[in-house]
């Protein structure tokens, strides 16, 4: 199987920008992606573009051509909505339609505007990623889920609200220095611990931030990048996805991701790699024990003992696999839509040395990025190998 | 949410009406998979004939969360405890109501019920500590 290399990379910065149109925050990061590859974007065959609330936050639908237009590109586009893991799926096919040799050339990325609702409004929308008769219904927000899944972590293999918050203050460690990250300002154990309860036990230094925000990526084929003689050291060698019941109760087990877990499996296998290759991750934290789930469904971690993995040091950045390198959902910011690419968009950096994290992973070859949908009924991963210049 | 207020969901407002005479059912395929209405097909295994069963009288709880930051739907509502119950056959997600917040545990045993949302007046799935 031909690997699909990351030919350029662009982030908007992610925070509170509720003015900011959302086509206007992908138009950015795409003219930053554009200027990063060198390739031109004449050259672009498709457009896949994630995005989940839209229509809530914009009354905008239909918003694939709208974007390629943002963007400047003359080429069919088609949304992808799977709640967080809206941009994950958008990049994995974008993957599979140029190994499949149907085009060269795909942007993919996603956009969020969220801020502009307010925190009761944007904590709608996200609920709405949920089973909406027998979730949302019943009260259930998405805080309110990840809560459910805590508790029952608790239950069956032990841990405490102080495990999850060293996750917390590792990721705002992380993006001390990451100047596209909401949260540049170090928090610790006392913080997270005396913050206002969300749901219990999560509380507000337990969950990402209500985030706008853009991310873009251009993927060619290797042999469009040699052609164009690219600078792209990165290649996306594996992807998978996986996907489970929507509602939390149908799940065989309420402390576990086995979409995560099977996406990993694919990705892995479709790369050749192992869970030991990897030299570091970024998942998808949206409440610090999606941290903990998200690496034991990656076998980064043995099933019960990912609560102990920051506080142990196993995953800091100096670590033995360094986890959330970019400050991670939790302090970089969770523009929902543009989450999954943003990750990619990490990785790409931290393996080509261009990351202002790279210095704790001079040696990385081999990088992983989990996106998780809702309570991860979709999930995809990807792994991504520097393949050198 | 955005249902016009006289349109039902059938299958499940149906549900509901039944929980509120005590007649709370799932539905069973012939393995022997249980599952939640409105439903043509066993998630589990694609079998189509679904026969609703009733109920099991109590639950066990296996999870649960006190929320104090609601969607606008349940504002006058929170602090509310969200709930997972396994019933055997199936699991539910309702609230917990009939009891101190701060005494919910795993394992207590509930009985299912219907509330009304204190912010909208709409019917919530909800569960009561059963009888000892
Ligand atoms: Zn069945």
């Amino acid at each position: 199987m031909s690997n699909v290399r990351v030919a350029g990379t662009g982030l908007t910065p992610f925070g509170n920008t509720p003015e900011r149109t959302s086509r206007d925050l992908f138009a950015e990061a795409t003219v930053a992606a554009f200027e990063d590859s060198g390739v031109p974007r004449e050259d672009v065959e498709a457009l896949f573009y994630g995005n989940f609330m839209g229509e809530l936050s914009e009354h905008q639908g239909h918003q694939g051509p709208l974007m390629a237009e943002a963007a400047g590109v003359q080429a069919p586009a088609t949304r992808y909505e799977a709640a967080c893991a809206s941009s994950g799926t958008a990049v994995r096919d974008a993957v599979v339609r140029i190994r499949n040799g149907e085009a060269d050339v795909v942007l993919v990325g996603g956009a969020e505007r969220m801020t502009n609702l307010g925190t009761a409004g944007a904590t709608e929308a996200l609920a709405i990623a949920a089973d909406d008769l027998w979730e949302v219904r019943a009260g259930m927000t998405f805080p309110g889920a990840y809560a459910l899944m805590a508790q029952a972590y608790f239950e069956e293999f032990g841990g405490e609200h102080e495990d999850l918050a060293h996750i917390a203050v590792k990721n705002h460690e992380n993006a001390l220095n990451n100047e596209k990250a909401q949260y540049q300002s170090a928090i610790d154990v006392e913080d997270v611990l005396e913050a206002p309860q969300v749901s219990s036990p999560l509380g507000l230094y337990d969950s990402c931030p209500i985030s706008d925000g853009a991310a873009a990526l251009v993927l060619t084929s290797e042999e469009y990048a040699e052609d164009h003689d690219l600078d792209a050291p990165v290649a996306i060698t594996g992807t998978g996805q996986g996907g489970d019941r929507l509602a939390l109760h149908d799940r065989d087990h309420l402390a576990r991701s086995p979409a995560a877990r099977e996406a990993g499996e694919e990705a892995y296998a479709d790369a050749g790699v192992s869970a030991a290759d990897v030299d570091l991750a970024e998942v998808h934290d949206c409440f610090t024990i999606a941290e903990v789930l998200a690496l034991e469904a990656l076998d980064i971690e043995q099933v019960g003992e990912g609560i102990s993995a920051a506080r142990e040091g196993r995953t800091t950045a100096d670590g033995e696999t360094p986890i959330n390198l970019s400050g991670g959902l939790k302090a970089k910011g969770h523009p929902v839509g543009a989450t999954g690419a943003s990750q990619i968009a990490e990785v790409t950096k931290l393996l080509a040395g261009d990351h202002p994290n790279s210095e704790h992973v001079p040696d990385a070859t081999t990088g992983v990025a989990h996106n998780a949908g809702g309570t991860v009924a979709s999930a995809t991963v990807h792994v991504l190998e520097e393949v050198g210049r | 949410m955005s249902d016009d207020e006289e349109v039902q969901d059938a299958g499940f407002d149906d549900w509901l009406d039944a929980a509120e005479d005590g007649e709370a059912y799932y539905l069973e395929c012939p393995e022997g998979h249980g599952s939640l209405p409105p439903r043509r097909v066993c998630p589990d295994c694609g079998a189509t004939d679904l026969d609703e069963r009733e109920l099991p009288d109590t639950g066990e709880i296996e999870t649960f969360t006190v929320t104090h930051v609601p969607t606008p739907a349940f504002e006058d509502d929170a602090p509310y405890a969200t709930a997972i119950a396994n019933f055997g056959p199936v699991r539910v997600t309702g609230q917990v109501v009939g009891i101190d917040l701060e005494t919910i545990e795993n394992g207590l045993e509930v009985t299912i019920d219907v509330a009304v949302s204190e912010t909208t007046d709409e019917r919530v799935v909800a569960f009561e500590p059963a009888e000892q």
